[in-house]
């Protein structure tokens, strides 16, 4: 528990109730300089709740956040956000920004009440935009982008806060394969030049394959918390997801892949091997299906 | 895609930075405060000559160049020239409001009148001239309608902010509430009124004018309406981000709460400084803001000062055309504002049909 105390960001026994409903208890969770914590669980789990927590969004009843050693609520706001950025889940309706002039507003900040971007605020915006490869649309209204292309600017505009820690919200989730690598490619070095960063990530293989450590949330509670390794492991995954799982390391990335084979609930109800849905007509007009039922002429031919 | 059908130069001068849209903006909307006022000082029922005009107002900054008539100069010292000046504080006061407005309730169809402002302040005028306390002191009219203005926005901030939970959408909705009741309040004191002269008085306000303005309306609300809309600019960045959404601009730094209480507070202000020297001149908070933003984008720090000059050009504008198109009598300002401001509305419910606003 030591380094608990030297955690660039730690939240201590948060409890957040919306009238009798608790969305978040006692839920304890620390990074280091230098880490990517992993946020992950089912819809509904808290995570979005437990990062605004941590931002400083919402107040929660109960605990306190620290940021940098320092209690986030003795600190002014915009301190906070001169070192702390967070990526929204859902990038709110921009009204005819630009997208430069959204990432700009990642300065904010960073000037005086009075202060006008100048030419060096300028250039980290540039740099932020090109990091996201966002620069080629920066003259653009927001409103004409796509989903992914807005959500990558978001990124951009936490970037440009130059913030110490980061705070990701599903930040791949609209992304299609290739960025989703470079967005998480992007935030692992900067981890790794000394940035520290939580991220709540839906996909369970992209979790285990970037972050140092994850912290399984459930029903609002911490659930487990740890290395990849000990997170990830199929009993702790059919209790907090409700679905049978097989994990193992993809032969060819090496990192810890998740295999979700079917909702646990579907267990009595079936035959215990998965496969065996192959032989129920409907499912075997599906070619994915006969492909994963294994011993065809395909397999053969593999 | 609209923004590919615009001019090319158009669209670079929406791109240039914040600096130089400004100092552009700036110059041709100042510019165009100063021709109207000119060319609205030398009209109406005494023409008075372009050189004239240039004359009788540089002798006010003690440049006497040319001998002008004394008739002359009375109609522009007492009559003319403090008319434009409470028609361009007006506008200013409605147009600034207006995109204030529009940025806290995220919302381009919001106006300076949404939180019950003008309702509060028609009615504090509807009283003053029924009680007949008009004709016992001569700024009676608009104080009534100014403590009307803030009253009622008082009252519909209290009842979105009542339990402690505030919300925008509870604003708006106590605001059309209370604009319906005060509204009613105001029916039902013309149809008891018995004497027909306050009733034509009563009709005659609330259609919004500026005739025989004069210093006195400039020194009461000039003021109030210069400081409400330095304090608006001081925290216009703060409005970019809450038109962003509460948890954006939180993120970004923005004590919210309070913000947004200055913000609302400093645009009732504006309105009901305005409302008590003018009545309800119509569209010019919701018409000025909009075309703004079509040229220089949504960023508040370009949009607030330009809008204060814009509205000003509005209001002389349209008050020129009231007082000079049926001479020797006068058109109602509000009435003309209401002709232009409503189609202009219309086109942009049509154009704005396939956007999606979020509260």
């Amino acid at each position: 528990m030591q380094t608990e105390w030297t955690a660039s960001i730690r939240a201590d026994e948060l409890g957040f109730r919306v009238e009798a409903k608790a969305l978040l208890q006692r839920v304890r969770l620390h990074a280091d300089q230098g880490q990517l914590v992993g946020l992950i669980g089912p819809n509904g789990a808290g995570k979005s709740t437990l990062l605004r927590a941590i931002a400083g969004v919402l107040r929660p009843q109960e605990g306190a956040v620290w940021l940098e050693g320092e209690e986030l609520d003795s600190l002014p706001a915009k301190d906070v956000a001169a070192r702390m950025a967070l990526v929204p889940q859902i990038a709110p309706y921009t009204h005819g920004f630009t997208a430069r002039e959204l990432v700009l507003m990642g300065r904010y900040p960073h000037l005086g009440r009075f202060q006008i971007e100048g030419a060096a605020d300028e250039a980290i915006a540039r740099e932020a935009m090109e990091l996201t490869e966002t620069d080629e649309f920066a003259d653009r209204t927001l409103d004409t982008l796509s989903g992914g292309e807005r959500q990558r600017v978001f990124v951009s505009r936490a970037l440009a806060q130059q913030p110490r820690v980061l705070l990701l919200d599903e930040p791949t989730a609209n992304l299609d394969v290739l960025h989703k690598l470079r967005v998480l490619d992007l935030v692992r070095r900067l981890v790794d030049e000394g940035l520290t960063a939580v991220a709540a990530i839906h996909d369970l293989g992209m979790a285990a394959r970037y972050c140092d450590r994850l912290v399984l949330l459930n029903g609002g509670r911490v659930l487990a918390e740890g290395p990849p390794e000990e997170v990830l492991v199929p009993e702790i995954i059919e209790s907090a997801f409700g679905v049978r799982s097989a994990v193992y390391r993809d032969p060819v990335t090496g990192s810890l892949t998740v295999s979700l084979i079917a909702p646990a609930d579907e267990n009595g109800s079936h035959p215990p091997e998965p496969v065996a849905k192959g032989g129920n007509g409907r499912a075997a007009q599906h070619p994915q299906d006969s492909r994963t039922v294994g011993p065809g002429p395909r397999a053969d031919e593999l | 895609m609209r923004e590919a059908a615009r001019p090319t130069s158009m669209r670079q001068f929406r791109q240039a930075g914040i600096s130089v849209r400004l100092a552009v903006g700036g110059v041709v909307l100042g510019g165009l405060v100063v021709l109207a006022s000119l060319i609205s000082l030398s009209l109406g029922p005494v023409e008075i000559p372009a050189g004239h005009v240039a004359a009788i107002v540089l002798s006010f900054v003690g440049l006497d160049l040319a001998e002008v008539s004394r008739t002359e100069h009375l109609v522009i010292e007492q009559i003319r020239l403090p008319r434009i000046l409470v028609g361009a504080f007006v506008g200013m006061a409605l147009a600034v409001a207006g995109a204030t407005m529009q940025g806290l309730f995220r919302n381009p169809m919001a106006d300076p009148g949404i939180i019950g402002v003008s309702a509060g302040g028609a009615l504090g005028a509807v009283i003053a001239i029924a009680t007949q306390l008009t004709g016992l002191y001569f700024l009676a009219l608009p104080s009534f309608a100014f403590v009307g203005a803030v009253a009622a926005t008082f009252l519909v901030y209290g009842i979105a902010a009542v339990g402690g939970q505030f919300s925008m959408a509870t604003l708006l909705l106590a605001g059309v509430a209370v604009n319906a009741f005060l509204g009613a309040v105001i029916s039902a004191i013309i149809i008891l009124l018995p004497d027909n002269e306050a009733l034509r008085e009563i009709l005659f306000w609330l259609a919004g004018g500026l005739d025989s303005r004069a210093w006195e309306h400039v020194h009461i609300s000039a003021p109030l309406i210069v400081v409400a809309t330095v304090v608006i600019l001081v925290r216009a960045r703060d409005l970019n981000l809450l038109m962003l959404g509460d948890d954006e601009a939180r993120a970004l730094g923005v004590r919210v709460g309070l913000t947004r209480v200055v913000l609302l507070a400093a645009a009732a202000l504006a309105t009901g400084a305005a409302v008590a020297v003018s009545g309800t001149i119509a569209f010019v908070g919701l018409v000025t803001p909009h075309i703004l933003r079509l040229v220089l984008g949504p960023d508040h720090r370009v949009l607030i000062p330009l809008s204060a000059l814009a509205g000003a050009v509005f209001v002389i504008v349209a008050d020129t055309f009231a007082r000079t198109i049926i001479q020797p009598a006068e058109f109602r300002v509000g009435v003309l504002t209401a002709f232009v401001g409503a189609p202009f509305f219309v086109l942009l419910l049509i154009r704005n049909k396939r956007q999606a606003y979020a509260l």
